[in-house]
């Protein structure tokens, strides 16, 4: 509860929280992603996951994928925000359950362990296209990409079968059909 | 091939361009090659200040007196702290300010060399954009294109940081373009179907409200004009938000006060019964919602505003219009008269009871006070200050706390830029730098800050600048040794426990005037209160008046915290007043 005696109003009831994920193309720019960041944490929004690279050299563009939750309020307001930064161009933005967007996530997985169990950890890892990057006598390193709660449920699974380092990127989105974020 | 100009002539020739006549600054190592290079260019005149926050408060106080963005100059390291505070003051008030910081040369960033601090890191979150040129050929657009985002949409500050390295390296020098808006940020979105649902609310509505803010005062004097024809068109009554007083006349009878915390009883009452809600250029900032989920409950809300983000953050709008204030005021009136054929059929009628019922709120008269022959009133005080000036085009500027507040209500405001105060950050010691500022536009004006004894010391040093350029700005204290507002919460929400809100020690402000090399006057009585404000008038310099006022008065009337616009403190000269203020204390 709101301490009565604040000179400020009480926080009223809030809407529903949401996860979503925003695209934001911006200008390469020295300083451009502590903006993005940077209006994220000032102004109280939460950031799950950030995977940002140049997408055109030429034209100096990058792209950067936020996956956020909010009430639709927030959302909007991040949008808005965002649009203001000089040097953003355009924002999207989608919900998770969007069936019309693919959302994928890669992981690179060390395992250290006998060759029966790296075996077991190859074949718990099938579904979601394993690469074998590199491999040891007693080791192996498998890139797999999937959902990020798939991901997650693997690298707990994968933990009792000698799951010593996990790596991920944030998530990255992209439209299904010919269609391109707007 | 062309002729090379250095980085600081580069700074002089893009200020010549943009036709900066004054800037505000305060030198220091790492902008010593623009200081040097000040001398060759006589039509911009440098005003020095006497700290930092000063030069940006004053650059402030010129940009919303003129219309014009303030620039300010500052050194590396401390130069750039001491500016952050009028860099979010600005940013927060919509204030166009450009700021030119030096910085140590580009070999040495990173390495925390003498007076290096991270400024485009440091300032990142209060300008609307800041560049840090790292490389010469930029500096030419990078200036120009600091104008352009400073000057256009909601206006704010901007930053451009410059190495020293770059201050005497060289290049070509290339004149402003007409830059296509910076990635296709448009500002005028709304469209006729807007225009046209807007009337129709309009003349629907039974109890319709005007809630105009300071994006009026913003998009410019002939938005004012616009908003007084629209108003008078329609025969709406009109409040405003502190930041938007002046942009209709103050003592108009259509204007029913300032609304929000410290507002008039019928603004508020005004606000919460109303059926149609138009805000024009405000952003219902939390000291004007009281609560969020009883703000204006039976209302349709329209929102003009040429920020997109102000619409829906705080309060759901029904219709919103995205666009410069005066272009959708103008756009508005004419589809009203060509709608009703010249003929001016708003409903006027439709609205009278609603007129018999703001009147019926009017009788309460919030702003009343019990006056004294004994002790000065600060409400008095103020009241007086207006009768005594309101003869001449006065420009009045305030610091943070009471004074600022009884200014607002009883200062009647009759043109835009003539009001200059911190709404959105609230910054003590705001006025009086702002009142430099403002002399520096309007020479032969008469400029008084409206100051509290507490804020005023904040930034005193300044008096100093105000000498040293013949100023002859008015500093009017209302003493009352206190910090009157943190003491009036204190009294209303901590059981009086009056914790570090008194001064014990203060200057004599008559002395210190003196130490300044300007007049100081002080008046501790009503009886010859009239008389020193005229000698404070009079005086050809700068003079810090000395109100003595009563110590224990507080500023009514007052929404309390988390509490609806219709149950307000009214001050104590109200007969139900001591019934409201127990329940009142109660609730808060």
């Amino acid at each position: 509860m709101a301490n009565p005696k604040s000179a400020y109003s009480i926080p009223t009831k809030k809407g529903k929280p949401d996860t979503h994920i925003i695209v934001v193309w911006v200008d390469n720019e020295a300083g451009v992603l502590a903006r993005v960041v940077g209006l994220f944490s000032g102004r109280g929004y939460n950031i799950e996951s950030l995977a940002v690279a140049e997408i055109d050299a030429a034209k100096n563009i990058s792209r950067i994928t936020i996956v956020t939750t909010g009430t639709p309020q927030v959302i909007d307001q991040i949008k808005l925000q965002l649009k203001k930064l000089v040097p953003v161009h355009k924002v999207a933005d989608f919900k998770r359950e969007d069936k019309k967007v693919i959302f994928k996530e890669m992981a690179l997985l060390k395992v250290v362990g006998k060759k029966k169990k790296i075996e077991k950890c190859l074949k718990a890892c099938k579904t979601y296209n394993p690469v074998i990057l590199d491999k040891s006598s007693k080791s192996v390193v498998i890139q797999i990409t999937a959902l990020r709660r798939e991901i997650d449920k693997m690298s707990k699974k994968l933990k009792s079968l000698g799951l010593i380092s996990t790596s991920r990127t944030g998530a990255i989105a992209m439209t299904r059909g010919a269609d391109v974020f707007k | 091939m062309s002729k090379l100009y250095s980085g600081a002539e580069i700074v002089f020739k893009c200020l010549e361009d943009q036709e900066v006549e004054f800037i505000f600054g305060y030198p220091g190592g790492a902008v010593l090659p623009i200081y040097d290079e000040l001398k060759n260019h006589s039509s911009i005149k440098h005003i020095l200040v006497r700290h930092e926050q000063g030069a940006g408060h004053a650059a402030e106080g010129y940009a919303r007196s003129s219309g014009k963005p303030g620039i300010v100059l500052v050194t590396s390291g401390p130069g750039a702290t001491n500016v952050v505070t009028a860099l979010t003051d600005a940013y927060m008030d919509s204030v166009p300010l450009i700021c030119i910081s030096g910085q140590v040369p580009t070999h040495l960033i990173g390495t925390d060399a003498f007076q290096e601090c991270d400024t485009t890191g440091i300032t990142r979150p209060c300008t609307k954009h800041n560049w840090l040129v790292k490389d010469i050929k930029d500096l030419p657009k990078i200036l120009h294109e600091a104008f352009e985002v400073a000057t256009t949409g909601r206006p704010g500050p901007v930053l451009v940081d410059i190495p020293k390295d770059i201050q005497f390296a060289k290049t070509n020098y290339s004149k402003p373009k007409k830059i296509k808006k910076v990635n296709g940020k448009s500002h005028n979105k709304f469209t006729q179907n807007e225009i046209n649902e807007l009337i129709n609310l309009i003349s629907k509505a039974k109890k319709p409200m005007i809630y105009t803010g300071g994006g009026v005062i913003n998009s410019g004097p002939k938005a004012s004009e616009a908003l007084r024809e629209f108003v008078r068109l329609i025969g709406f009554p009109i409040t405003s938000t502190l930041q938007g007083l002046g942009a209709f006349p103050g003592d108009d009878n259509q204007f029913i006060g300032m609304l929000g915390m410290h507002g008039t009883y019928e603004a508020n009452n005004a606000m919460h019964d109303c059926d149609l809600l138009i805000n024009i250029g405000a952003r219902f900032d939390d000291r004007i919602t009281g609560k969020i989920d009883e703000f204006s409950p039976k209302s349709k809300k329209v929102h003009i505003d040429i920020d997109p983000s102000s619409i829906n953050k705080i309060i759901k709008v029904d219709l919103a219009i995205v666009g410069d204030v005066n272009e959708v005021l103008k756009s508005t009136i004419k589809k009203i008269n060509q709608k009703q054929n010249g003929i001016k059929v708003s409903n006027k009628q439709k609205i009278s009871k609603w007129w018999e019922q703001i009147q019926k709120w009017r009788e309460k008269d919030s702003l009343g006070f019990i006056n004294s022959d004994k002790t000065i009133k600060p409400q008095h005080a103020v009241q007086r200050l207006y009768e005594l000036t309101k003869s001449q085009d006065t420009f009045i500027t305030t610091e943070v706390g009471q004074h600022q507040m009884w200014a607002a209500q009883h200062y009647k405001f009759n043109k835009p830029n003539r009001w200059m105060t911190s709404g959105g950050l609230g910054t003590m010691g705001y006025g009086l730098p702002a009142a430099v500022g403002v002399q520096i536009a309007h020479p032969d004006k008469l400029v008084i800050d409206i100051a509290g004894e507490a804020s005023v010391l904040m930034t005193m040093q300044e008096m100093s600048t105000a000498v040293q350029y013949n100023l002859p700005i008015k500093i009017f204290v209302l003493n009352n040794q206190y910090m009157g507002m943190v003491r009036q919460w204190q009294e209303l929400l901590h059981e009086k426990n009056y914790s570090e809100s008194y001064s014990e020690a203060l200057p004599d402000f008559v002395k210190l005037a003196e130490a300044y090399g300007c007049k100081g006057i002080k008046a501790s009585n009503p009886q010859e209160l009239d008389e020193k404000i005229k000698e404070m008038i009079d005086h050809k310099g700068p003079v810090i008046f000395d109100c003595q006022v009563d110590p224990n008065e507080n500023c009514f009337p007052m929404i309390p915290s988390g509490k609806p616009h219709n149950q307000m403190i009214l001050g104590p000269s109200d007969k139900e007043e001591n019934k409201i203020t127990g329940k009142g204390k109660a609730l808060v």
